[in-house]
């Protein structure tokens, strides 16, 4: 697929069925034009869902759903007029055109001549996730894992499993006259257990998927390899004891641990709060802001990731930005609200959780690039400590830079060797602090198996995250336990 | 150009009216197709949301919701299915949709609408619906003010990022091949803000908010902007504290999401997945004695007030937890015959919750408990309802000797849910009725505080 054809297929989605075409939406970036409006678009989206699931041994819920709409968007300096309609008939969106460019004091522009399409690359397959399998194929494949997951110790006494399907197919027309379309394809595949031993009983969850179809679940032992995973999670903490309290050296394990960087210095990094001046990082572009061992990446170019677009919700191909290079803010990630009003481009990191809400500067596939230490080696740099491989997810306060991130599996550190399992327990500290000690870096980068959602003010989309095993000199771990003396 | 809010002035009643048609022809539709039972919700809201930072405006949105979700049963066979079109023909392809499903999926017995006998039938007049007539100039004006008395409140307000103005009106209708087909319509309104304090030491934020269903229940908003301020200002000068064991007050805001987590783990789904630590816990000690948690579903103006619950089941008081004791769990028809026991008009969720209690001044449970943590701020997910292990990130305020000394930011706090509910020793009566669940400042005996 080239983005051309990407372009023809979407308009062929998203106008024919309301006999809309060129000559309508030209109209509509007309009425969208003022002269004190700087730019204005409209975010034609179809998007469809998928899903089955299983529990109790049974495909008990299966759930289908078809949205689709357009956002209409107006922007006067730093004022933004906006409005959606879930309908892409004519009158929706003149409604919705008048609405969102009642922010402008001046009467209608000149509007957009012919459109022209906008070049990028192609990042992902154009696959239906949905019809790439039978139903009864999907309803085999959960009773398949589900068996698989029982069969693999008696202690496992419940299973879960889901697998969840989008398709989303987009187009971008704003009033310079550039269109651009996207077809993305979104798989995913979760398991939880439930194992019990003696009264006690834990869970473990794993997952994974990307921009593709669900070939990776029928021909490969992915989904087997999700299940196994689940119940070894839940196996280990069936054993563990109380987490200590306090600061100590935290070893992070390589792949979805990366949502530490997410936390710790990807929001912070987002052009909105560094135009207003409002993250933790604000003004410090140039200067030290992590160990010299960090260096950390948005890419959004790596082919089939969940993170990745060929270009973003406004139109812009995605990109590879580096944030910080060796320790050294150098770029912060943009729309392109923020960029023009940075005087900046944007990096193609405008992002949307659908054509009912407005873009923002978000993050695609985050991820800390590969150092030099063996990871056995960073394990035996720590006398006594903490060696956290999985999370349940993070959260952060940008503008004071503190954030937390709730470790699933994690072992305590005694004399250089992982020792017994810990519970759960929410790590906390100041992103700026925490990248500075950051003092041991692995060779053992991996990027996350594919189950990032992230939110941000009341918005979600998918992303990835990616690590090597580091080491942290100190942050503070949030168990019951005894601070390790 | 005007400004336009979208069906703002819309006739809740004609609304109304037009959706239950809409649930009417989707109903006949899939009894037409061979489902044995079907239900429906249908939903329509508008609203206008406007932002403001330092001063000017910033946003200005129209919001404007409307699609249908349709259950069919094939016997015992489930299929779901949703679509924002409600035209003819997104009908017929939803419905059709919904039907192929129910025929890959397998048969479950606890399938299947509620009862008939327990639909609904008098539907109380709740006081949900009173709109604000407040147009955009007007709303602007409102959040500048809000932001103005932020910024006035201290000099060591550095920065915003803004104050919102929304409203909202909306109309949802449930109906099912019982026969039950009802409209329920409101509105909610909110005035919020977000103030910036600043010092050497860095920046901290803080919000403050107000919402209603009736805009002249709105709290001052002025005083919105102030306490965001106040609150933010309260934030600068945090000092570390030694990591230990410690009496934790959770603020009220706080202390409704604490109470969320035990309703939580008496919730239906999570009982029969076996995903709580509080499995066959009916008639068992889960909280301190002191403690009651009442849902008051018919609150007039209540911001969760329903007349009946997402399966058309008449929803009524009732006491979930009544002096510690788990009285009731919350459950729907499907997640109560999964467990052989009845519906407790919880579907989708409860109704007004109150913590029951008896209340005593915020300043006296602080000299109470000595010394320990104030906690008025919570991050992260790290509750795991299967064990009841807690472990969040928090900010707030040192008590020594019974008085506050300095915020206190980037610590945790840690413990089995099952020794917090027991160990709440007192409750506030600073009660935050901005919320589903409704509680005062609440005072637990011992937590592990690490920092």
């Amino acid at each position: 697929m080239t983005s051309t054809s990407v372009i023809v297929s979407a308009r062929q989605a998203l106008w024919d069925p309301d006999e809309i075409g060129e000559p309508e939406v030209t109209g509509l970036l007309g009425r969208l034009s003022a002269k004190d409006i700087d730019t204005g678009e409209l975010f034609f989206q179809l998007l469809r869902h998928e899903a089955w699931g299983l529990e109790d041994g049974k495909v008990k819920s299966g759930a289908y759903s078809v949205d689709r709409g357009v956002g209409v968007r107006a922007i006067s300096g730093e004022k933004t007029g906006f409005a959606y309609a879930d309908s892409i008939a004519l009158p929706a969106l003149r409604e919705a055109t008048e609405a969102a460019r009642s922010i402008a004091r001046t009467g209608y522009g000149s509007g957009a001549g012919a459109l022209t399409g906008t070049a990028a690359t192609v990042r992902y397959a154009d696959v239906d996730p949905i019809t790439s399998a039978p139903e009864d194929a999907k309803v085999a494949l959960l009773h398949r894992i589900d068996g698989f997951a029982r069969g693999l110790d008696p202690r496992v006494s419940e299973v879960v499993v889901r697998v969840a399907l989008d398709c989303e197919i987009n187009l971008v027309v704003s009033t310079d006259g550039l269109m651009s379309g996207d077809a993305r394809p979104m798989a995913r595949f979760d398991v939880m257990v439930l194992a019990e031993q003696d009264g006690r009983r834990e869970r473990g969850v794993s997952g994974g998927g990307g921009r593709f179809d669900t070939a990776w679940l029928f021909d490969t032992d992915a989904a087997e390899e999700y299940a196994r995973e689940a119940v070894r999670i839940a196996l280990v903490n069936l054993d563990a004891v109380d987490a200590p309290a306090g600061a100590m050296p935290v070893v992070l394990g390589p792949g979805w641990p990366g949502v530490l960087l997410h936390e710790a210095v990807g929001h912070g990094l987002e052009g909105d709060f560094n135009r207003k001046g409002t993250s933790a990082f604000s003004g410090r572009m140039g200067e030290v802001v992590a160990s010299e061992l960090c260096t950390v990446i948005d890419d959004a170019t790596l082919a089939d990731r969940r993170g990745s677009l060929s270009v973003d919700d406004e139109g812009t191909p995605g990109q590879r930005t580096t944030l910080i290079e060796n320790g050294v803010l150098v770029g912060y990630m943009q729309d392109k609200h923020n960029a023009r009003l940075m005087g900046a481009e944007s990096t193609g990191n405008g992002r949307r959780q659908s054509y009912a809400h407005l873009p923002m500067p978000r993050m695609t596939n985050t991820f800390l690039a590969p150092g030099e230490s063996e990871p056995d080696e960073i394990i035996a740099s720590v006398d006594k400590g903490v060696y956290a491989v999985s999370f349940g997810g993070g959260q952060v306060d940008i503008t004071s830079g503190k954030f937390v991130f709730s470790a699933t599996e994690a072992y305590l550190i005694e004399g250089g060797q992982v020792g017994p399992a810990i519970r759960g327990a929410t790590l906390i500290g100041n992103g700026p602090e925490v990248m500075q000690r950051v003092s041991m870096v692995g060779d053992d980068f991996k990027l996350d198996g594919g189950v990032g959602i992230c939110g941000k003010d009341g918005q979600t989309i998918p992303v990835g995250v990616g690590q090597p095993t580091l080491k942290i000199d100190e942050i503070t771990v949030g168990g019951t336990g005894a601070a390790l003396a | 150009m005007k400004p336009v809010v979208p069906q703002q002035d819309t006739d809740p009643a004609a609304l109304a009216a037009s959706l239950k048609d809409l649930v009417t022809r989707i109903l006949e539709e899939a009894k037409r197709q061979g489902a044995t039972a079907v239900e429906v919700a249908a939903g329509d809201s508008s609203g206008l949301l406007v932002s403001v930072r330092k001063g000017e405006l910033e946003t200005v949105e129209f919001t404007n919701d409307r699609g249908f979700g349709i259950t069919v049963y094939v016997g015992v066979r489930k299929g779901n299915a949703s679509t924002s079109d409600a035209g003819p023909d997104a009908i017929r392809d939803t419905v059709r949709a919904a039907l192929n499903i129910a025929r890959y999926t397998e048969e479950d017995p606890c399938n299947g609408l509620a009862d008939a006998a327990l639909m609904a039938q008098h539907i109380p007049n709740l006081d949900l619906h009173h709109p604000w007539d407040v147009d955009v100039p007007g709303a602007t004006d409102r959040a500048a003010e809000t932001e103005a008395a932020g910024f006035a409140y201290d000099d060591r307000i550095v920065n915003s990022e803004g104050a919102r103005v929304a409203t909202a009106r909306g109309c949802q209708v449930y109906g099912n091949s019982h026969g039950f087909l009802e409209a329920a319509w409101g509105t909610r309104h909110s005035t919020s803000c977000l103030m910036i304090a600043g010092d050497a030491n860095g920046m901290q934020p803080e919000d403050w908010y107000t919402v209603s269903r009736d805009p002249a229940d709105l709290e001052d908003h002025v005083e919105v902007g102030r306490e965001a301020a106040r609150r933010a200002v309260g934030r600068l000068g945090c000092r570390p504290v030694q990591t230990g064991t410690y009496p934790v007050l959770f603020a009220a805001p706080v202390a409704a999401g604490l109470i969320s987590h035990l309703l939580a783990a008496i919730g239906g789904r999570a009982l029969y997945r076996r995903e709580s630590y509080l499995l066959d816990s009916l008639g068992r000690q889960a909280a301190t004695q002191a403690i009651t948690l009442r849902e008051e579903p018919h609150r007039p103006k209540g911001l969760a007030s329903a007349g009946y619950d997402g399966d058309g089941v008449a929803t009524r008081a009732k006491t979930f937890i009544d002096e510690g004791v788990v009285a009731s769990y919350v459950l729907d028809s499907y997640s109560a015959r999964r467990l052989g026991m009845t519906t407790t008009a919880n579907a989708g969720g409860y109704f007004n919750l109150d913590v029951v209690a008896e209340t005593r001044p915020v300043l006296e449970l602080m000299r109470d408990m000595g010394t320990g943590l104030l906690v008025t701020s919570l991050m992260g997910q790290g509750v795991n309802l299967v064990t009841g292990d807690y472990s969040r990130g928090a900010g707030g305020v040192w008590i020594a000797d019974g008085e506050p000394r300095h915020p206190v930011d980037e610590v945790t706090i840690a413990a089995n849910l099952d020794d917090v509910y027991k160990g709440i020793v007192g409750c506030g009566d600073d009660v935050d009725r901005r919320g589903n669940i409704q509680t005062g400042s609440l005072l637990v005996r011992e937590m592990t505080v690490a920092n």
